[in-house]
């Protein structure tokens, strides 16, 4: 027995001296003896499922430790987990940006940040606990809105993974990230990819998916995916009601800008005091129309368009795209190809499949649009178009175009000096605005940060 | 501690709006024991207080090691070598200060020998990284007692959970889908005097426009009747022909051109589904048909009183139907009409819970209890949701391991596809008995990982003879598990952490529906699947 064990004990021995060497340059930044063993395992070791890529060696942990820079795209539900996530995967050059500030109603999931931290700035805070608890960890944080950055600085990340609510916020990245690529010769530039991960969460549901700009599928060749929100028709909300929500929006949309109740202020779904005005109206509103059901639950979710959310769910996929960004900076493993759904509504339901590119894709087939309107259609034609075509969903898009030379504003909405006067615009028609057939006109949304080119052909 | 309501109904407002306000009661007077302060275990309990459960107990004899501070955020590197339960309960508990946090510095193994009751008092028990061993021992005790145990265990890239329950009713299990409850197949007598007040060939456009589709569909199908020998519209011949009547009953302008009405155009679309025989759904027919349902006793769970009396109600007052719903879905109408007809469905809802409520009393009276000890309001409750009942009945472990009872057809059927992950669950079990033998892991350490491979394999098919499975496991995973050296990288417990989670609150609140019983997640291709063990 005594001879037996010797060699086993002499191979340990060797073995953690190994190991110990190879942590030398981790316990200079906070490490310690083991800390990364059950990452190394997955660096160093080879395997059978491994990326055709990739060579085990200990260099890989040094490359996520010192070098690999991740920005993460959000700083809530999603964001939180995710910089959890990687950092206890071995990233440190870590960028956080959020727009927003921390509210009550977050502390349910969004674990960075306690009750203390109400009104400050989400990414702030989150950076400095990830920075305590990880020792090491540099997560740089950034209080702002991502169009506040220009491609100099999303040029600098490895992988973006993102945590975002909104799909005009998805679309902008997604659209900028498909800007830096570089093509020679028509042929992609491997190296200006940036991949993208995106994830989303909604009650019991979520979605994880792996976006390789350029190669595979973008947000905007699945906008289906995301259907339009849909809104009450007016003529319900205003004699017709029949549900609870119809007389909130009546008192939301009608009484409010009416009664400017609190002087000329737009309606907060953040002040409580605008909520339980808008309950109180609704529930008289009901009242009139014997409609049960108005609580001021009910009335802060519908003014705030409130999405039910929990801890759970947001921990599921930011747990799966946290291991795709692994797998996609080591080549560990294949990455997701690329969309995985998620539901523990009955039981635990998952699908993977693989998202299809769209050959005429506006965000990433560089395909010029083709449109096709009679010279007798009226620009608000073209207006309603972009805003209600499923696959282009813009938001407020601007229309200019090249005149006689000259760079015209055909319509544009967000500037109110530049709408009224491009207003009578919209009641003219393609021909009497100086159009001709194949006339290319550019498109600016929020939905994309670059503009977007459109050919008009003329139908009979 | 100290939270108002008020401040909690904010920080909770959007979970409440998923369970409701007495599902989160449920929460909060939940007490979660976790054995085994993993990252796995950790990222479960984070999933758990931060909604607010009331207490929780970490049971772990382990210290806290170098590698555990590494892929823990509750542990951190000055919690080295101390008892790993206080460590991560101080952290977790600063998650929440509703929640309250205890530790006990004990293996489970230990408590078992000395004090099994000790988990009596859970109402969940979570086993995190448990060894097979301690997993079946456990899995009895708890059995015994009723308590809830939900095993869970990320080894590598692989995720496991296994539900252990003998039965778990839900009787709010909030359908993503469900068929609306109509009965326009047979209309209960409120609803055929209410339509009788519609007179759609007299009506004023205004009103012809702003008839609920509901109505229309009805009053065409009663004509629909008399012409066809009581005889509803059966195949699509017969359907389109329907549409067609209903179509022809849009009021057309001067010049014999049909105007727009939007609500004739809702009941064309909807009359396939408003077809539909009303019908009870399977599901509930085998709980009427189940011996709890048949036998009721003083011992009884309110759950099945009340499914008793519904059955009760089904064969009498029901005449064969279950308690009407009592809800419409919107659709298009002024809102006089449509009020007026969902309160005809509500009323409707009423007067059948009200018969149901009458069987209850008798049920219980039957076994010597007071008839108030079920609620009007649950008896509402519980008929609301009659068609949508469920109740979820787990296989013991023991069951489960017995070389008799084992579930070989599930397992080699599934090994048909030699990828399945079904593989990982074969692999799991191997391993376990690795452990048993070897009392150490696979490829743990670098040097060792060639070197077990043999010996992993001597476990997979020592595995495969006792239970006499036929089925084949490529060598590729059985190199892939001595790869992993039991490793439990973060990424792989947090997605654990979210869904094991999420599984005990169901068990907590009895709202949406568990598992059951075992569940793999493989994150190289972000695949999962569900098996009946």
């Amino acid at each position: 027995m005594a001879d037996a064990e010797e060699p086993e004990k002499k191979r340990r021995r060797i073995e953690d001296l190994t190991e110990k060497m190879a942590v030398e340059s981790g316990h200079r930044d906070g490490g310690w003896d083991g800390r990364w063993n059950h990452v190394r395992k997955f660096l160093e070791r080879p395997g059978p499922f491994t990326h055709p890529d990739f060579e085990p060696s200990t260099e890989s942990l040094q490359f996520l430790l010192e070098t690999c820079k991740i920005l993460v795209i959000g700083a809530g539900g999603l964001g939180c987990e995710l910089l959890k996530n990687l950092a206890l995967s071995g990233f440190r050059l870590i960028h956080v940006v959020d727009m927003d500030t921390i509210d009550v109603s977050n502390l349910n999931r969004q674990f960075l940040f306690r009750p203390k931290d109400v009104g400050r700035p989400k990414a702030e805070v989150a950076a400095d606990f990830i920075n305590n608890r990880i020792p090491g960890c540099k997560v740089v944080p950034h209080f702002k809105k991502i169009q506040d950055f220009d491609e100099s600085f999303y040029r600098q990340f490895h992988i973006i993974v993102c945590g975002l609510d909104s799909i005009i916020a998805r679309r902008w990245i997604n659209g900028m990230l498909i800007s830096v690529l570089s093509y020679e010769d028509g042929v992609l530039d491997p190296s200006s990819i940036i991949p993208l991960i995106d994830g989303g969460t909604e009650g019991f549901k979520g979605n994880a998916r792996v976006i390789l700009p350029g190669m595979t599928a973008c947000i905007d060749c699945t906008l289906e995916l995301y259907p339009p929100q849909i809104n009450f028709p007016m003529c319900t909300i205003a004699s017709m009601p029949r549900l609870p929500e119809h007389c909130i929006e009546y008192a939301r949309i009608l009484q409010w800008p009416k009664e400017q109740p609190f002087g000329e202020t737009s309606l907060d779904g953040d002040n409580p005091e605008h909520i339980q005005w808008v309950f109180e109206r609704s529930k008289d509103r009901a009242s009139q129309f014997n409609i049960p059901g108005v609580t001021y639950r009910l009335t802060q979710g519908v003014v705030k368009r409130i999405i039910p959310a929990v801890a759970s769910t947001n921990a599921v996929i930011a747990a799966a795209c946290a291991t795709e960004v692994f797998k996609i900076a080591t080549s560990a493993y294949i990455p997701l190809n690329n969309y995985l759904v998620f539901n523990d509504v009955d039981g635990l339901y998952t699908y993977t499949f693989e998202a299809e590119r769209k050959e005429n894709c506006t965000a990433c087939s560089q395909v010029p649009q083709d449109l096709q309107f009679p010279p007798s259609a009226k620009l608000q034609e073209v207006l309603e178009y972009l805003t209600e075509n499923a696959s282009l969903q813009m938001k407020s898009p601007a229309i200019t175009t090249t005149l006689e030379g000259k760079n015209k504003t055909l319509y544009l909405q967000s500037v109110k000096s530049i709408e009224e006067r491009t207003r009578p615009n919209l009641c003219k028609t393609l021909k009497e605005l100086g159009l001709s057939d194949g006339q290319e006109i550019a498109v600016a949304d929020v939905t994309t940060p670059q503009t977007v080119l459109f050919k008009i052909n003329f139908t009979a | 501690m100290a939270a108002t309501k008020d401040s909690k109904e904010q920080k909770y407002d959007r979970q409440l709006r998923l369970w409701g306000d007495h599902g989160q009661e449920a929460l909060e007077n939940a007490h979660v024991c976790l054995i085994n302060a993993t990252a796995t275990g950790t990222e479960i309990l984070k999933n758990l207080v931060l909604p607010g459960i009331g207490a929780f107990t970490i049971v772990d004899g382990h210290s806290v090691s170098g590698e555990d501070a590494g892929n823990n955020f509750f542990l951190s590197v000055d919690s080295i070598g101390k008892n790993r339960a206080q460590a991560a309960t101080e952290l977790l508990q600063e998650l929440n200060s509703d929640v309250s946090g205890n530790f006990v510095e004990e293996s489970p193994d230990k408590l078992l020998d000395n004090d099994p009751e000790f988990f009596h008092r859970f109402t969940i028990v979570i086993g995190v990284q448990l060894p097979e061993s301690t997993c079946l021992r456990l899995g009895s005790v708890l059995w015994s007692a009723s308590v809830p145990f939900l095993i869970c265990k990320t080894y590598g890239l692989i995720g496991y959970m296994r539900l252990v329950v003998q039965e778990h009713s839900v009787i709010e299990s909030h359908p993503d889908n469900a068929l609306e409850d109509l009965r326009l197949d047979q209309p209960f007598d409120d609803f055929k005097n209410h339509i009788k007040s519609y007179d759609l060939a007299s009506m004023e456009k205004k009103d012809h426009s702003h008839t609920p589709w509901v109505i229309i569909v009805a009053k065409f199908l009663e004509r629909w009747l008399s012409e066809h020998n009581n005889q509803p519209p059966k195949n699509y011949k017969e359907k389109e022909a329907f549409r067609q009547m209903i179509r022809e009953g849009i009021i057309k302008n001067e010049n014999g051109v049909p105007e727009d009405e939007e609500n004739f155009d809702e009941a064309i679309k909807n009359v396939n589904t408003a077809l539909n025989p009303t019908k009870i759904p399977s599901t509930v027919e085998d709980l009427f048909n189940s011996e709890q349902c048949n036998n009721i006793t003083a011992q009884s769970s309110v759950f099945w009183v009340m499914l008793r009396a519904v059955k009760e109600f089904v064969h009498n007052e029901g005449n064969g139907s279950l308690p009407v719903r009592g809800t419409i879905p919107d659709m298009i109408a002024d809102s006089q009409k449509f009020i007026n007809l969902q309160n005809v469905y509500r009323e409707k809802a009423m007067q059948d819970s009200a018969a149901v409520s009458k069987h209850v009393e008798c049920l219980l009276q039957s076994v010597g209890k007071p008839p108030e000890s079920i609620s009007e309001k649950d008896i509402k409750l519980f008929c609301k949701n009659a068609s949508f009942l469920r109740v979820v009945r787990c296989r013991s472990l023991a069951e489960e391991y017995n070389v008799d009872s084992i579930n070989k057809d599930e397992i080699t059927s599934c090994m048909d596809s030699p990828d399945s992950e079904m593989v990982f669950y074969l692999m799991l079990r191997a391993v376990d008995r690795f452990y048993q033998q070897h009392s150490r892991y696979p490829g743990v350490y670098n040097y060792q990982v060639e070197e077990d491979i043999s010996k992993l394999k001597l476990c997979v098919n020592s595995l495969l003879q006792e239970y006499s499975f036929n089925v084949n496991i490529k060598d590729d995973y059985i190199h892939e598990f001595c790869r992993y050296g039991a490793a439990e990288p973060h990424t792989v417990s947090a997605f654990l952490g979210g869904s094991a989670a999420q599984e005990a609150i169901k068990i907590i609140s009895h709202q949406f529906v568990p598992f059951n019983n075992t569940f793999i997640y493989n994150a190289m291709s972000q695949t999962s699947a569900t098996f009946q063990l």
